[in-house]
């Protein structure tokens, strides 16, 4: 392996950004979606932990941007342009919005993790970015890390080997 | 009630008391299904950010089996009965002497995890019913749910509801452990109320006005 100068970690609803050689992390996604964003030549990348799909569904009076696809996505994708990464070459990687429990209620909000992925996908079409691998679904948590250096983002399941993707 | 982020003493006192209700009944039911002597903390009342609520558990990788469900109703929130794996393992091994069986990977025994699951009901159950009691408030809970896996995953689930309203929750932790081993099997019950409940819990414990 190679040696690993920094993690910069991303906590719920947060976003950061990271250049080689750092990695970046985040833990535990449930129902959320982690989001990476980078420019492979350039080897920058982003990464948003999505909780909620929709800023329409905020009560909130003071919105945290950094919670919903549809707001998070777009910060975030100006942040790595502002850091000197190329909109045109920017590509994408997810991984998370899993079921955690099956709810025989047919409440939305417990079909959140399909419901993310989905806004997700939306939005990076929206902005013409391509996905180039995704890990979602099921019912398990997830850790990942992305390596700006090799544009691999490392997949950890609970009791399950690593995975590249 | 938009702004649960200042509490006063006395609501704190209030919900710190819906804990130990709650808690001391799963205890004595604890206490009869392993008919060994439980003890209780004093309940902790915490209004935390969504990261640090998995810090209360460990941090979001940590593996842990949790017992989850909604209550639905008057009060609506979540609770979740939290063990560590191997004192999941360990509780399962006091109810059905001799299983030995994993509760994680490709080698989980159905037993072992049916057993954890029927335990996991029977402890939230009593949870809730004390506090349905205790407050009157008509309280109405889902099926339990049983999960092993990932704290932030787990715990997320019972954030979704609140965190279209808030980028904080108010947890109410208290823990019960075996009083006599030192490995012994030691719980943490998560009440987390969603933020409109806290008005319907405030009133029926007649705590009518926020100072």
């Amino acid at each position: 392996m190679i040696e690993v100068n920094s993690i910069v970690k991303v906590g719920i609803a947060d976003l950061n950004i990271v250049t080689a050689p750092g990695v970046i992390r985040t833990s535990g996604l449930g129902s959320c979606v982690g989001v990476v964003i980078y420019d492979d030549v350039k080897r920058i990348a982003g990464l948003s932990h999505v909780l909620l799909p929709d800023s329409n569904l905020a009560k909130q009076a003071e919105l945290n941007a950094y919670k919903y696809a549809d707001t998070a996505i777009p910060i975030l994708v100006n942040k790595l342009i502002d850091e000197g990464a190329r909109k045109y070459a920017l590509k994408a990687k997810l991984a998370g919005g899993a079921q955690m429990f099956h709810f025989t209620s047919n409440s939305d909000i417990m079909r959140i993790g399909p419901r993310n992925s989905e806004a997700v996908l939306a939005i990076l079409q929206d902005l013409r970015i391509p996905v180039i691998a995704a890990d979602t679904g099921g019912n398990v948590g997830r850790t990942i890390e992305f390596n700006p250096e090799t544009s691999k983002l490392k997949i950890k399941k609970a009791s399950k080997e690593e995975q590249l993707i | 009630m938009n702004d649960f982020t200042n509490l006063t003493n006395v609501q704190k006192d209030v919900l710190r008391e819906i804990g130990n209700i709650g808690a001391g009944n799963a205890a004595t039911s604890m206490a009869k299904l392993l008919n060994k002597k439980i003890d209780m903390q004093v309940p902790s009342v915490k209004v935390v950010s969504f990261d640090e609520v998995m810090e209360l558990i460990g941090g979001p990788d940590e593996l842990i089996a949790a017992v989850f469900f909604r209550i639905q109703g008057e009060a609506p929130g979540t609770v979740y009965f939290i063990l560590s794996i191997e004192e999941a393992e360990f509780l399962v091994n006091e109810i059905v002497p001799g299983n030995k069986g994993n509760l994680l990977g490709e080698t989980a025994n159905d037993f072992a995890i049916s057993a954890l699951q029927e335990a996991g009901n029977i402890l939230t159950g009593s949870y809730l019913s004390a506090l349905s009691d205790f407050t009157s408030i008509n309280m109405q809970p889902s099926v339990p749910y049983l999960s092993i896996d990932m704290a932030g995953a787990i715990l997320t689930v019972g954030l979704l509801e609140l965190s279209q309203v808030s980028d904080y929750a108010i947890i109410i932790d208290t823990k019960i452990n075996e009083q006599e081993e030192q490995k012994g099997v030691q719980g943490n019950f998560l009440l987390i109320p969603d933020p409109a409940s806290l008005t319907k819990l405030f009133h029926a414990l007649g705590i009518t006005e926020y100072d």
